[in-house]
Order: C-alpha cells, then structure tokens, then sequence
C-alpha cells in the first residue's frame, strides 16, 4: 500500500472519530426527553393560579398537568429555567410566582416579617432585662424596708421575746 | 413599701419612633383593608362601565384581520366576552351554544364575540377551539389582566355589554341552550 494512501486512510479514520466524539453528547442531548425531576424542579417554583396555594409540582387539576407538560417540551426546546418562569408570568401573571417579584408593593411580603421579628425580639429583650434587674433602692428605703411593717408586729415580737 | 416599686427612670422610645411604627401599622393595616375590599367586590356590575382594555388574539381567530382587538374599538357594537378555558368541563357545555349563536349574529355585523383564554396552554386551547368548531375571535387572556379588569370568579362567565360599552348582564357559569343567549343579545340590539 502507497505511503500516501495509508495517511489518507489514518486522516478520515480520525476525522470519524472526532466527529462522532463531538456529534455524541449533542445527540444525547436532543434524543432524552427531560425528565420528571427535571420538570418538577421548575415547576415547584410556580403556583396554579385556579386551585391558589398549590404547587404546580403537586397540583392535580388538569390545568397544571397541561403547564407541566409545557415545561417539559420548553425544557426539551432547551429553553432554561428563568426563560420558563418569565413564559409563564408573561401568560398567567406575577401570581403564579412560589416567590413574589421584588418590586413596588411586593417589597412588603420581604421587609415587613423581618422587621415585625426584630422589632418583637427588641420588645422581649426590654421586657426581660426590666424583669432579671428590678431597681435598686436606696439604703435608706432598704433600712425602712427591712423595719417592721407596723407598730403591731413589732409589738408582738416583743411580746414573744420576752416569754422566752 | 411605695417607694419600693419606685423603678429607676428607664429609657424611654422616642416619640419619632412610636409615631413612625404606629403610622406604619396603621399603613399596614389600610392596604390590607383595601386589599379585601377588593377580592370581595365580585365580578364587574351590570349597569358599570367597562374601561377601555385590549387583547392579543389567536393565529386564525382574529377581529377583522388584526391580531390584537380594543375594546374602544367595539364601541357601537353589542360585545359579549367570554371567559373559557380548555381544561374547563362546564365550558365545553356551551361551547357549541356559543358558536351557534355567533353564527347566527355574524351576518349582521352589530354583534361582536370575543373568548378570552383563562389560564391556559395554546396547543390545548387550539384542539378545543378546533373541536367545537369555534370562528370567533379568539385570544389568550395574558397575564390575567382582562380577567382581573372584569374580577371574574372563575370559568365559564359571559359579560353582555351594549353598545355604549356599560355591562348588562354578566352569565356565571354556562349557558344551557343558545336561546338563553339570544335573549340577553336581542334585548341590548333593540335598544
């Protein structure tokens, strides 16, 4: 066999291989559907809008197996996860969001509970540090304090003292 | 023992302070007040005013050609809207009632249908369209925003609104025969 012929031969031999190398993964790719996990990774971060408070993920009305389905061929389109959920504000609102926007009134949902813990930890911590130190009196008061309470106890304690 | 309880002076809050949280807490409770108020009006009233809105519409289910229909537009005209959607079972009871009644007011170009997609996929919304044979202008209700204008409770409701745009009679939940529909459409066109 000609020396020419036989590099010619080595040359498409590795063109083959390459190419099926670098074809493969993008033929893995496009042949897998997404998977379950997949769908329900997207679709645990939206709300149905017609049963409220429910999870797309776990809805059962017929409606969110329709928008699981099109997160699925979304996600097979290979379109990504904030494309998908900006799909479904555009058509079904900002409602359908697990997490409300952060903008204009939504800000309040954020700031609102933080700031009703803080302001709840900084009224207990005042109450409890009044309770753990109640005020000191004065030496004087203390004295006074100590004193019996009237002349009737102090009279009886001497009454006892002097029968023993 | 009076003078006992006699604390030492704590630190007060500051009068800025107690004005501002106490603002706040009354800011609070007003939005949600007006929030409620809202969610319990119900839908839009017969005898109210409907504001001007527009909405896109199906590939193949325009209003006289273009894909997006004014509601200013349809002023001069009697306008029935109707709320569906393909997941919607009580829906599919007047769906053909709905056409039926369409194609009876079409030739005379004074009455005007438009459905409005509630909350739906447009592959599924296309096969039910399809499958009852509907021509009428047809478009998805985007983000919810022409059935928040109306407050609609849910799928189906029908809103008959005259030729001045004020809304006459709202139908929540389907109609059972095309002659209910005709009805509340012959009585606004002879006006």
């Amino acid at each position: 066999m000609p020396r020419t012929l036989r590099n010619t031969k080595y040359v498409i031999l590795l063109f083959l291989i390459l190419t099926t190398l670098l074809a493969s993964p993008a033929f893995a790719q496009g042949s897998n559907p997404p998977t379950d996990d997949e769908v329900n990774a997207i679709a645990k971060q939206l709300y149905c809008p017609v049963c409220e408070n429910t999870p797309l993920d776990v809805c059962p009305t017929q409606a969110c197996a329709q928008w699981r389905d099109l997160i699925r061929l979304m996600l097979s389109q290979g379109k990504g996860e904030a494309e998908i959920k900006q799909y479904f504000v555009d058509n079904y609102g900002a409602r359908v969001l697990n997490e409300p926007p952060r903008s204009g009134l939504n800000w309040l949902a954020y700031l609102v509970p933080p700031l009703a813990i803080l302001a709840g930890a900084f009224i207990v911590f005042r109450a409890l540090r009044a309770w753990k130190k109640p005020a000191t009196a004065s030496p004087a008061l203390q004295s006074e304090a100590d004193a019996p309470a009237d002349d009737y106890v102090a009279r009886l304690e001497e009454e006892v003292r002097k029968r023993n | 023992m009076t003078e006992m309880n006699e604390a030492a002076p704590r630190r007060a809050v500051p009068l800025w302070a107690q004005i501002f949280v106490f603002a706040a807490l009354i800011g609070l409770l007003a939005l949600v007040g007006v929030t409620l108020n809202k969610r319990q009006q119900g839908t839009v009233q017969p005898g109210d005013q409907i504001p001007d809105f527009s909405m896109p519409l199906f590939s193949g289910y325009e209003y006289e050609g273009k894909s997006e229909v004014r509601f200013a537009d349809l002023r001069g005209k009697v306008t029935v809207i109707n709320f569906w959607a393909s997941w919607c079972k009580p829906c599919e009871q007047e769906a053909a009632e709905l056409q039926e009644a369409w194609e009876y007011y079409e030739p005379t170009g004074a009455v005007v249908f438009l459905g409005a997609d509630y909350v739906d996929t447009e592959p599924e919304a296309r096969v039910y369209l399809k499958k009852f044979g509907i021509t009428f202008a047809n478009g998805p209700d985007m983000g919810t925003r022409v059935s928040q204008l109306f407050r609609i409770k849910g799928v189906p409701e029908t809103y008959f609104i005259d030729k001045r745009g004020v809304l006459r009679y709202v139908q929540v939940g389907p109609f059972l025969s095309v002659t209910d529909i005709q009805k509340q459409i012959d009585s606004l066109l002879a006006e």
